[in-house]
């Protein structure tokens, strides 16, 4: 299923300038396939977002490109720097390192990294589907958490900063500053004091996302962002991942049960069922998709459906929600 | 399009057929009502159960009872002091009925409300208290020659022994009150270092302070070996490998005769010295140069001074820690490790800098334990140390800085004190031995500090940096880590 092929022909934004690159991706546990010989691409700039039904395999997706699951198979290719750099990606995987920096950027090889480089050099950060903040500090110090290892380097790894060096008083007060900034996206100025745990359901979802953007990521994996809010608050995030996409040089990865949210701001839908890539392309091309349709309804017989009719029922569902002005442009 | 709304009809949940009945059922009051719990018939009803409960085990432990005798063992019963149990039995669990248990009203829930609405000044007073013990152990020494005479070699050395248990405290506290990293084998680092002092002194003839830096390298030497087996584990399993880790040591230090003299010990370990002078009698000693009579009180002061600039430099460093990413990223630790990952913290590194830097302390304090005793033996690093060292810091509350300080001057210092509760005596005639009943008075006061404040004297945290002001955090938030 080539998505080039299905949009019209012309090669698609995230095939000739992925940011990420997952490739015959397979995950077993002893006897079961999570994900079987997935292969997508995230575009650089882009939104996309990875759907399906529950138990098709996104979550693990997801902890196979951050690190927490080792594939058993495949290679998930991280760039730095414009284009498909294909010479430099092909030279590292026969090289066995890790990654490779270049003069047109850097490749990272994400299935041989340890999780926290993957975060530190790869620089891909994440948010969790059930939330992972400190809940007994508070929420500034959440944000200079993530900025543990640029502070590192600037207390001379503790040394320096143990006799007091100036330099890392100004490196905190910046990283005091990028918090500030963040927190100001996420409208938690006023809560910067107080303990993470203590902030409203919607607010530490909006705080887990500034943390992970402290941590200056090229990619943002967001696993249900959206899960728990309600509307005002979805509409919020919207935005907020806009912004992220727009100001920041940051990709944007979510998975997301919404499809309110998914279809307003994604650039590119990749969907799952039962481990496999059933369908790849913009929001317009995967909703109209018979076989996504056919997953998420549960229908057995693709030859059975009725689409025109399940277009039409679709349609109705999603004009029940606010959001549907802007996603249903065009139809 | 979106403009026209279909209007979805409100749903009705009130349930209907089956489902009606089975929640009406649900919902229906118990036709047997509930006995009162809180009346007095109940109270006695459960003081019976359990002074029969009482009589039933007590017949076999209490009331029979064999002895050696020619030809095989004899019985002899012993009915009175089984009654005696039951009875004790009896009127101790209606009292607790009467007044905690089975009342509507129990004391011990006032005791509670008045510790939780007192919390925050708890902390105001915390920190004026900081500040006033930091003055008089400043002038300890001088206060105790000025005020008890009779008696000040006796209180400093007792202050020095506190003095010591608030640095390993302090040490301690790294690794489990701030990484959340539970070790029962703390006393080992103790170890290392005090033996490391003595045998660079026996073989190379190193002084105090040329062996001081050895032994808390050396100490974190052996901190990084510790840490690299428990790295992966959590929990109970963290516990009892740290726990198996100090017993280690010490059967080593036992068993290895050649090299530490097991169980003999190592004698004539050196004093330290002011600058190269020796604190001694005669020529060339402290008091000959500086014209001073010569008093063995000199020594004690110089070795209070000695582990108090110990001390603060292990409470100094540590508060520099906390506002560290290095400490950021252990409190983190103790928080959520898996999101430690997910922002790019070295997890190993991470926990690997705790056990070091918590073992160089450690290693300090074993360094001066040994110049100031001048003679150590492996009966000294017991697993009981390291359970009054955790004690210290999980009393004080995990993390407190001031905590640990009340809670080894309320340990050790208590223990000590309760040999002068000779008014006991008069109370209980003269055969009483009040000194005999301290660990069990000790032990009771342990248990109710800790009914009364779970989480430790001191049990807010302080935030390490902040936007606009500090507040503080309660404890119920803050996670306790791996092992708890």
């Amino acid at each position: 299923m080539d998505a080039a092929a299905e949009t019209g022909g012309a090669v698609a934004r995230w095939d000739s300038d992925p940011v990420l690159t997952v490739e015959h991706l397979t995950m077993r546990f002893g006897g079961l396939t999570a994900v079987g010989d997935l292969s997508f691409n995230v575009g650089r700039g882009d939104i996309t977002a990875l759907i399906g039904p529950n138990g098709a395999g996104k979550t693990t997706v997801f902890n196979c490109v951050t690190g927490f699951y080792k594939p058993t198979e495949g290679r998930i290719a991280m760039r730095h720097g414009p284009g498909r750099q294909q010479a430099a990606l092909d030279a590292l995987t026969n090289s066995g390192a890790r990654w490779r920096r270049s003069a047109e950027g850097a490749v990272f090889l994400l299935e041989r990294m340890p999780d926290h480089e993957i975060a530190h050099r790869a620089k891909v950060a994440r948010t969790f589907q059930n939330i992972r903040l400190f809940g007994g500090m508070t929420v500034l110090e959440n944000l200079l958490i993530a900025q543990h290892n640029p502070l590192m380097v600037a207390s001379g790894f503790t040394v320096g900063g143990i006799i007091g060096l100036p330099s890392y008083r100004k490196a905190e007060a910046e990283a005091i500053d990028r918090a500030a900034y963040w927190l100001e996206q996420v409208r938690l100025t006023e809560r910067a004091d107080d303990p993470a745990a203590d902030l409203p359901y919607g607010a530490q979802r909006r705080l887990e996302i500034a943390r992970a953007m402290c941590t200056g990521p090229r990619l943002l994996c967001l696993d249900e962002p959206a899960a728990g809010l309600n509307p005002r608050e979805s509409a919020e995030l919207n935005a907020l991942l806009k912004y992220i996409r727009d100001e920041h040089d940051t990709s944007v990865l979510l998975i997301e049960h919404d499809m309110g949210v998914v279809m307003e701001i994604s650039d590119h839908v990749v969907v799952l069922d039962y481990g496999v890539k059933i369908s790849d392309g913009d929001a317009a091309f995967v909703r109209s998709d018979p076989r996504v349709i056919a997953a998420y309804l549960g229908v057995e017989d693709e030859e059975e459906i009725d689409v025109a009719e399940i277009k039409q029922d679709v349609d109705q569902v999603a004009r029940r929600t606010p959001r549907s002005d802007a996603a249903g442009d065009g139809r | 399009m979106a403009g026209e709304t279909t209007p979805v009809p409100a749903a009705d949940n009130r349930p209907a057929g089956a489902q009606a009945k089975a929640e009406s059922r649900r919902a229906a009051p118990h036709t047997v009502p509930a006995r009162d719990p809180h009346s007095l018939a109940e109270s006695v009803r459960d003081a019976a159960l359990a002074a029969l409960l009482a009589g039933v085990l007590g017949f076999f432990f209490i009331g029979l009872r064999t002895d050696i005798a020619p030809g095989g063992l004899t019985i002899t019963t012993r009915w009175t002091a089984l009654v005696v149990a039951i009875l004790v039995v009896f009127a101790g669990r209606l009292a607790l009925n009467l007044f905690v248990f089975r009342t509507r009203r129990p004391v011990t829930g006032r005791l509670a409300a008045g510790a939780a609405a007192g919390a925050p000044q708890l902390a105001t007073a915390a920190k004026w208290l900081m500040r006033g013990l930091f003055v008089f152990a400043l002038v300890l020494p001088f206060f105790f020659i000025t005020f008890v005479p009779g008696r000040d070699r006796q209180f400093i050395d007792l202050a020095i022994l506190i003095m010591t248990y608030i640095m390993l405290g302090w040490g301690l506290n790294i690794v489990v009150g701030l990484a959340g990293l539970l070790d029962l084998g703390y006393v080992a680092f103790y170890a290392v270092g005090a033996y490391s002092f003595a045998l660079l002194a026996q073989h190379f003839d190193l002084g105090f302070w040329m062996a001081l830096p050895l032994a808390g390298v050396l100490a974190a030497m052996w901190g990084l070996i510790l840490g690299f087996p428990v790295l992966r584990l959590r929990g109970d399993y963290l516990a009892i490998v740290t726990l198996a880790f100090g017993e280690i040591i010490r059967i080593v230090l036992l068993n290895w005769y050649q090299f530490t003299n097991g169980p003999d010990g190592i004698s004539g370990i050196p004093k330290p010295t002011l600058f190269g002078l020796e604190l001694k009698r005669g020529e060339g000693g402290f008091a000959d140069v500086f014209g001073l009579a010569y008093d063995p009180i000199h020594r004690f002061i110089f070795l209070y001074y000695i582990i108090f600039v110990l001390a603060l430099i292990t409470n100094l460093v540590t508060i520099r820690l906390r506002k560290l990413p290095v400490g950021r990223a252990w409190e983190a630790l103790r928080e959520d490790e898996i999101a430690c990952r997910s922002l790019g913290i070295n997890t190993r590194n991470t926990k690997l800098t705790a056990f070091a830097i918590g073992a160089m302390f450690g290693g300090f304090a074993g360094s001066f334990f040994a110049t100031r005793q001048g003679f150590i033996s492996p009966e000294s690093f017991t697993f009981l140390e390291s359970a009054i060292i955790l004690a210290i810091v999980v009393l004080g509350g995990l993390g407190s800085q001031i905590g640990v300080v009340i809670a080894s001057v309320v340990m050790i210092g208590g223990i000590e004190m309760l040999r002068n509760i000779g008014f006991l005596s008069q109370v209980f005639g003269d055969g009483f031995d009040p000194v005999q009943y301290r660990m069990l008075i000790f032990g009771l006061a342990m248990v109710l500090i800790m009914v009364w404040r779970p989480r430790g004297l001191i049990a807010t945290r302080e935030p390490s940096v902040a936007l606009k002001e500090k507040k503080k955090i309660g404890a119920d938030l803050v996670a306790q880590g791996e092992g708890h």
